[in-house]
């Protein structure tokens, strides 16, 4: 499994993995100041014996809490980080030693930092890149028409980026990621503080880019919804090791994904008798009213609204870190660890699901 | 099985253009051309995005100007107060003030803005740079670029050519020499500088003030004669940042003025020597870093 054997059968047609990753280890040597020269020195397992594999074509939902290690993977599977150890794959090429090479290959959105040039007009940003890559000029025109009309940025482009919102800006970054072309598009929290409305034009845009072009999409999220939406494989990671790999369907029948409509009734009643969804927990007026995904909400409200008067109503969305717990709890009741620190997650099967 | 490479389901990525050169040099150059081609779209890019700040624009170029020509008249107070710098004449010194500052003042310009490299650490803004086609170093260079640093260069240019006006040198095929091997080894090894001083921000982000005493402490000592340093200093000078090779030496050859420490004059040989050495040195710290980068993520 060498660098060395891939370059021997470079003409062979037959296609790998797009991305495998193989026990790869991420280890930060972090120094906090102890008095005026100490310093301490501790060392951080970012990332712990991750594996996995994803086909060409394949849409991933690359799924955890903040800190989990998401952004690291994504670091070395972009070639911007070297792993401590394992071996790492992207495209046929070892992404921090091919890493110019592998830049033509890959577009990378991060969901809190532009690469979008922020004082000048949209469409600047894109011709700026079109030279950067040296894309083919004809190539480049069409493909940035194509967006343009998908994403609806005609009116955008003459607008400096510093001037968009939120919403807008998203659009563009899709838009200067995917222009070169690339075979595997990466994006870290793509959707992080969008507005509805953005969300869903991301999420339409990534479908279409997938299913047309064939891009390899690999996203990461805390938002379980951008995953329902896109893919049909799911990784959860927490706390650096990967605790779940499989289909999104088989996760929500083993797990659950419902949602808790949150009713404050008039005057305190008995916990309310439901055809779609179940009370699981009353406090005074406040009743939590549990319902599967499928189900609409607007039904299960007008099942409550019929049974008792109503003040106030709230939709909850399922948390990761309750989903976490309930995959622990799923795997043998085993616990969480809380530690960081490393040696103390050494053991335990729940890393090995990959 | 798992080593195979990915095949492409749509066409390969674009080839550059189609070489326009002659065979022999013809990959090299086409490669050199359509660099130097990205570097003047997204310096051009730079200098549109600061022309919307056009006020804080002209006042630093002001500033710049001014802040040049103080210097400069604190040397022409200086020289009318202590008449003999070693044997030295105004008009010697300025030579040898613009000979030392323009190859500074031009780095300060081109490439310089590597230093920002600490605020793309911090912000974690590297990244992005890492995950182009293009040098990490070029790609600094040309999008911090800012046209207003500019403001220093003029005044440096102007000295030089009133220094070689005043010195009454003969410009012929030797003195155009000397000159270009000044200015291009000066400007070698203030890029090596910058870029070495930039480096650091790869293992201590907060470091960058200390290597100003290197940089611009350097260019500083540089604007007067070597001989009137104490020996400790020269030898800083001459060989730890080998400065002294890029204006003294070559302006003793050039005017001909007092040689008090009696250097012999193939030394201006070894500027170019000492300007490809400092490069060299300076971009493998500046690969290093990167490879330190990717380890620890910073």
């Amino acid at each position: 499994m060498t660098g060395a054997t891939a370059t021997a059968v470079a003409t062979a047609p037959v296609p790998g993995p797009a991305i495998r990753l193989d026990g790869i280890d991420k280890t930060y040597v972090v120094r906090t100041r102890a008095g005026r020269l100490r310093r301490h020195r501790r060392e951080v397992r970012a990332v712990e014996g991750v594996s996995f594999v994803v086909s060409p074509g394949e849409m991933v939902g690359y799924l955890g809490p903040n800190g989990a290690g998401k952004s690291t993977t994504i670091k070395m599977i972009t070639g911007i980080l070297t792993p401590s150890a394992g071996e790492i794959e992207v495209l046929g090429l070892q992404p921090t030693g091919d890493r110019r090479a592998l830049t033509r290959r890959i577009g990378v959105v991060f969901g809190q930092r532009s690469q979008l040039w922020w004082d000048l007009p949209l469409a600047d940003s894109f011709e700026l890149l079109h030279h950067l890559y040296r894309t083919d000029a004809a190539r480049h025109r069409h493909n940035l028409d194509a967006f343009v009309d998908r994403l609806d940025l005609g009116q955008l482009l003459p607008v400096p980026v510093r001037q968009l919102s939120l919403g807008q800006r998203m659009r563009g970054e899709l838009t200067a990621a995917l222009l070169h072309d690339p075979d595997l598009v990466v994006l870290d929290e793509p959707t992080i503080g969008l507005d509805v409305v953005s969300k869903y034009a991301v999420r339409e845009f990534l479908a279409e880019t997938n299913r047309e072009r064939g891009t390899t999409v690999l996203l990461t999220t805390h938002d379980l919804d951008d995953v329902e939406q896109l893919c049909r494989r799911m990784l959860i990671i927490d706390r650096g090791r990967v605790l779940l790999d499989g289909s999104v369907e088989g996760f929500k029948e083993e797990h659950g994904t419902d949602r808790t409509l949150v009713v404050d009734l008039e005057r305190p009643a008995p916990a309310l008798d439901l055809a779609r969804g179940a009370v699981v927990r009353t406090d005074g007026p406040r009743q939590w009213v549990r319902f599967d995904r499928e189900v609409s909400a607007a039904e299960v409200i007008a099942e409550v609204t019929a049974l008792a008067p109503v003040r106030d109503l709230t939709i909850e969305e399922p948390d990761i870190e309750d989903l976490i717990h309930h995959v622990y709890a799923s795997l043998g009741g085993e616990q969480r660890r809380d530690g960081r620190s490393g040696d103390d997650r050494r053991a335990g099967p729940a890393g090995e699901a990959g | 099985m798992a080593e195979l490479p990915v095949a492409s389901t749509k066409a390969p990525p674009a080839p550059p253009p189609p070489a326009a050169g002659d065979a022999a040099l013809g990959p090299l150059l086409d490669e050199l051309v359509a660099l130097w081609r990205l570097y003047r779209r997204l310096v051009g890019a730079q200098i549109r995005s600061e022309w919307q700040y056009r006020t804080s624009f002209a006042f630093f170029l002001l500033a710049q100007a001014l802040i040049t020509a103080l210097e400069l008249a604190a040397i022409v107070i200086l020289l009318d107060v202590v008449p003999d710098l070693g044997g030295w004449s105004p008009a010697q010194v300025a030579l040898l003030y613009g000979l030392a500052t323009v190859p500074f003042a031009l780095t300060d310009l081109i490439v310089s803005p590597v230093e920002e490299l600490a605020v793309h650490v911090q912000g974690g803004t590297f990244d992005r740079l890492l995950l182009r086609p293009v040098s990490a170093l070029i790609q600094l260079c040309a999008l911090e670029f800012e046209l207003r640093r500019a403001g220093k260069l003029i005044p440096n240019v102007a000295t030089l050519v009133v220094g070689l006006v005043a010195t009454d040198v003969e410009l012929d095929v030797r003195s155009l020499g000397l000159l270009a091997i000044g200015l291009a080894s000066g400007s070698a090894i203030y890029a090596a500088l910058w870029i070495l001083s930039a480096s650091i921000s790869f293992w201590a982000v907060s470091a960058l003030q200390a290597t100003h005493a290197f940089t611009y402490g350097g260019q500083f000592a540089n604007q007067y004669p070597l001989h009137l340093y104490p020996g400790w200093i020269r030898a800083i000078l001459g060989w730890l940042i080998p400065l002294a090779f890029v204006a003294y030496v070559p302006a003793i050859e050039l005017i001909g003025a007092p040689n008090p420490l009696g250097l012999p004059g193939w030394l201006v040989l070894l500027s170019p020597l000492a300007g490809v050495g400092a490069l060299a040195v300076a971009l493998t710290v500046w690969t290093t870093g990167i490879r330190h980068y990717q380890s620890t993520g910073s």
